[in-house]
């Protein structure tokens, strides 16, 4: 089956939100505060502008609550006394015309009053920089089993660590963007978005509206890798202000620039380790703190710190394991959703640690990862038994063999005693995801699926999850027909309109495809129930139940499905400890890079990409996943570097925020294992998110051992590998 | 709409001449786009780095982000609404498109290959895409559909 949208992609007919022209209609744009933290004192607009012309909204013109509503109510739609970061919107604009309206933005100055920000959370806050109680921190979490104390005091050895990552911007190569208008007194807001029910959520309480007084609907969507999870219901917000100030459609657009300075990144993170070893390499102790910046509000941070730190130690089998984590309030852009969720940063720390208490130990890193591998029956760091079939061991030796480890090494070697500039390395990492929310969040979630029998005997999905390149609508018509033995063009998903379709949760946490499509089945069962037929019944006797269903009542018949957790699945917020995922996928990565001396600049030549996530449901879209995530792991890792000043994003443009082209990668070689999980929808497990975790650190493994240097901080940018040597011994830049 | 002055403007569009007043400083991504109403071509950065953009101009790719309306006077422009959907099987097939907006411009880029295939003498697939950002596939499957439709032609 090939990719329901693929061809109107292919040929530029899909349409996203700046594709949608619509008569009458005024282009939006937002004002935002320049300075870091302070008191407005004064907003000043140039006389040389015409603003009878302009729409002009500010906070006082929002009808209901100034909150974007989402975890906490902290973050205003419009700033209205302080601000407390650079690029925080204050004012919004509307005008006919596009140029109009930014020049307009260019010819109003806010004036603050400066306070001290907070910007670096390697240092605790000084007392003026207080915003947040008395430490500035958001959320701290912990996860405590066994002794780790005792256990460090009787280790072999004890081996320490700190790791640094850096802010990630997506790149979504669609910008963001939000349409909104008002109809018989309904407020539609269309546009490019992950989680049309978070939008939904915020509006209703930004607009004071009753929930049917607001329709969110999905436009096409051009990527999102988690930067549209949270921020499109600022700009909805926005949109639907300036709509009801002007009476008129209005849609803003953000340029590449805005989207990069102000829209949410990556959360940095510092993540310090301290590792007991017996005398055999054997894991005894594990001790890790996690600090990530959160920005400027709560956002989404809690629940990326709870990712983070639950993955923090690995898959790997320990008795004593202590991580604590914090998330700090910083006078930065909040930082927020980015495929993997925190996860890739403690990873990161974990997979670099491990090689370098490989090297403290006397042994290789995969001996040392072969010994530590959690077993089938082993707990993890919340105690949490994996039972699943899957063997991570097979997997990482299959990893190392496709990717010719040996042979390589030997070859390696000799081309540094041959070649006076150019060195190669081979790095590993092995690690693991967990897929939907964390803990009790799907329970909380309460997902609802509908499946409906159309008249013409064709079915209809109805879910609020979208597609945005990951293949949601291929996947849910593959599971769909093949649940009810439809051919797949008898089957149609339902725009994602909250007017329209049920609450299936975001499209977040590699859950659509194992959570959600797991309830296009139930729903699919449900529907073939309420036909009065028997749980066997496919195809023909499908078609004509639903046809003769509609013909009789004048109704369609419809399934339905709600989120119900695994049996057995138990989990403890108060104590971090139980079952923190319904499943995991397990994957071992393996990185050949390529150093040289004359430019420091790190080329990977071959990436192994092998991984477990249950069964594949479609071959391509599985490959491309995978494919894209490594891609975004590897500039993560080599190239992509946030530049801050003052708070504020220095190269917000691609002319110098670098991403890989295809020129900069090599093939990604993609092997999947496929241990069914029974509680998935025909064995698939959650995968989106999986492959972003193992690529920084393989690939910094292979340059560490490529040139005999230990980064502990990426981007490893040709400028900071090059300090690094020269700090360690100069070796290299001697020779050049 | 600048307020500057509208000239009049003639070029071959996807095979049609076209006349409009435009603002003769108005990039030809805007002009296709919003008064001419092909939104076939995306814009994904505005400064020439993505290629999202990318539309054919006297049988060349070019970032029409980057070209002010008039140069493209008496020339000929090619944009993704020209292109036969039958020729673009093996792009679906090896997940040449996820999100969908990079994927005009990397169509574009790789027509142009496909039609001067004597490129491929001097310059990998890989070197001659390195123009075209995608954030989803990791290129593996644009390259996959560039071989396979070459294949397809030879």
């Amino acid at each position: 089956m090939e990719r329901i949208e693929g061809l109107a992609k292919l040929t530029g007919r899909e349409r996203y939100v700046d594709d949608l022209q619509v008569d009458g209609a005024l282009w939006g744009m937002t004002v935002r505060s320049r300075a870091p933290r302070g008191r407005i004192r004064e907003i000043r607009f140039d006389p040389a502008v015409d603003w009878s012309e302009i729409v002009v909204v500010d906070h006082r013109d929002i009808p209901g609550a100034n909150e974007v509503l989402l975890i906490e109510p902290d973050q205003p739609v419009l700033a209205a006394e302080r601000v407390r970061h650079v690029h925080e919107p204050v004012l919004l604009l509307a005008h006919p015309s596009r140029e109009v309206v930014r020049r307009a933005a260019h010819a109003i100055e806010i004036e603050v009053d400066p306070e001290p920000p907070y910007l670096d959370v390697s240092v605790p806050p000084r007392p003026d920089q207080l915003q947040r109680g008395e430490d500035n921190v958001f959320k701290r979490l912990r996860i405590e089993k066994g002794d780790v104390d005792t256990a460090l005091a009787r280790a072999a050895r004890v081996v320490e660590g700190e790791y640094r990552t850096g802010a990630q911007e997506h790149v979504y190569i669609e910008t963001q963007g939000m349409l909104a208008w008002e109809e018989n007194g309904v407020v539609f807001i269309k546009g490019s978005l992950q989680c049309p029910y978070y939008v939904h959520k915020a509006a209703i309480r930004a607009l004071g509206r009753e929930p049917d007084g607001v329709r969110i609907v999905q436009a096409a969507t051009g990527g999102g890798f988690g930067g549209k999870e949270e921020y499109p219901s600022m700009i909805a917000l926005h949109a639907a202000l300036l709509t009801l100030a002007a009476d008129r459609p209005v849609k803003i657009v953000y340029d590449r620039g805005e989207d990069m300075e102000a829209t949410t990144k990556r959360h940095p993170a510092i993540v310090r380790h301290r590792t007991g070893v017996d005398a055999d390499g054997r894991l005894v102790a594990q001790d890790i703190d996690v600090v990530m910046d959160g920005g400027a509000y709560v956002t989404l941070s809690p629940v990326v710190l709870s990712r983070g730190i639950i993955h923090a130690s690995g898959p790997y089998r320990c008795e004593n394991v202590r991580i604590h984590g914090r998330v700090m309030l910083t006078n930065s852009p909040p930082h927020g959703a980015f495929r993997g969720f925190g996860a890739p940063q403690t990873h990161f720390a974990n997979e670099r640690h491990m090689d370098v208490v490989a090297a403290a130990a006397g042994l290789d890193p995969i001996e040392l990862r072969r010994r530590n591998l959690l077993l089938d029956g082993d707990e993890t760091a919340t105690g949490q038994r994996i039972v699943d079939g899957v063997d991570r061991i097979a997997l990482l030796d299959q990893a190392v063999d496709l990717s010719g480890w040996r042979e390589k090494e030997a070859a390696h070697a000799e081309l540094a005693r041959t070649d006076p500039w150019l060195r190669r390395g081979m790095g590993l990492a092995c690690f693991h995801h967990g897929a939907g929310f964390t803990g009790s969040g799907e329970v909380m979630l309460a997902s609802r699926l509908d499946v409906a029998g159309l008249p013409d005997g064709r079915v209809e999905v109805r879910s609020a999850n979208i597609e945005m390149g990951q293949g949601t609508l291929t996947i849910f018509t593959a599971i769909a027909a093949a649940r009810l033995g439809l051919a797949p063009s008898e089957v149609a998903i339902a725009e994602a309109d909250t007017g329209r379709v049920p609450n299936s949760g975001p499209t977040v946490a590699s859950r659509t495809a194992m959570i959600v499509g797991r309830l296009v089945e139930e729903a699919c069962d449900d529907l073939r129930l309420r036909l009065g037929l028997p749980a066997d019944a496919r195809g023909e006797e499908i078609r004509q139940a639903v046809r003769e269903h509609a013909r009789a009542t004048g109704e369609e018949t419809v399934g339905r499905a709600e989120y119900e957790p695994p049996r057995g699945v138990l989990w403890d917020d108060a104590t971090y400890r139980g079952d923190a995922y319904a499943a995991y996928g397990w994957g071992a990565y393996v990185a050949e890079v390529e150093v040289d001396l004359r430019t420091w600049a790190t080329r990977v030549v071959d990436f192994v990409a092998v991984q477990d996530v249950g069964t594949v449901l479609h071959r391509t879209l599985a490959a491309g996943q995978v494919q894209g995530g490594v891609a975004q792991g590897i500039g993560w890792a080599l190239m992509e570097e946030c530049r801050w000043k003052d708070g504020a994003m220095q190269n917000a443009q691609l002319t110098n925020y670098i991403v890989p082209t295809s020129f900069d990668l090599p093939p990604i070689r993609v092997h999947f294992g496929e241990t069914p999980w029974p509680g998935g929808p025909m064995g698939a497990k959650g995968l989106g998110e999986l492959p972003i975790d193992g690529p920084a650190p393989a690939v910094v493994n292979a340059v560490a051992r490529a040139i005999g240097v230990a980064p502990t901080e990426i981007p490893l940018t040709p400028e900071r590998l090059m300090d690094l040597d020269r700090r360690a011994e100069g070796r290299h830049a001697r020779i050049a | 709409m600048h307020g500057s002055p509208e000239l009049p403007l003639s070029f071959t569009l996807n095979g049609d001449a076209v006349s409009v007043e435009a603002d003769p400083a108005a990039r030809l991504l805007d002009l296709l786009r919003y008064d001419l109403g092909m939104t076939g071509t995306k814009e994904g950065c505005g400064e020439g780095e993505c290629g999202a953009c990318t539309v054919w101009i006297d049988g060349l790719p070019a970032d029409s982000c980057l070209v002010p309306a008039f140069q493209v006077d008496g020339r000929e422009v090619r944009t993704i609404e020209s292109v036969d959907p039958a020729r673009l099987g093996p792009l679906l097939s090896s997940g040449a498109t996820q999100c969908g907006a990079c994927t005009p411009g990397v169509v574009m880029t790789g027509l142009w290959i496909l039609e001067n295939p004597g490129l491929l003498r001097s310059h990998a697939i890989r070197e001659l895409m390195a123009g075209n950002l995608c954030r989803c596939t990791g290129y593996d499957g644009i390259i996959e559909g560039i071989e396979a439709a070459l294949g397809t032609r030879s």
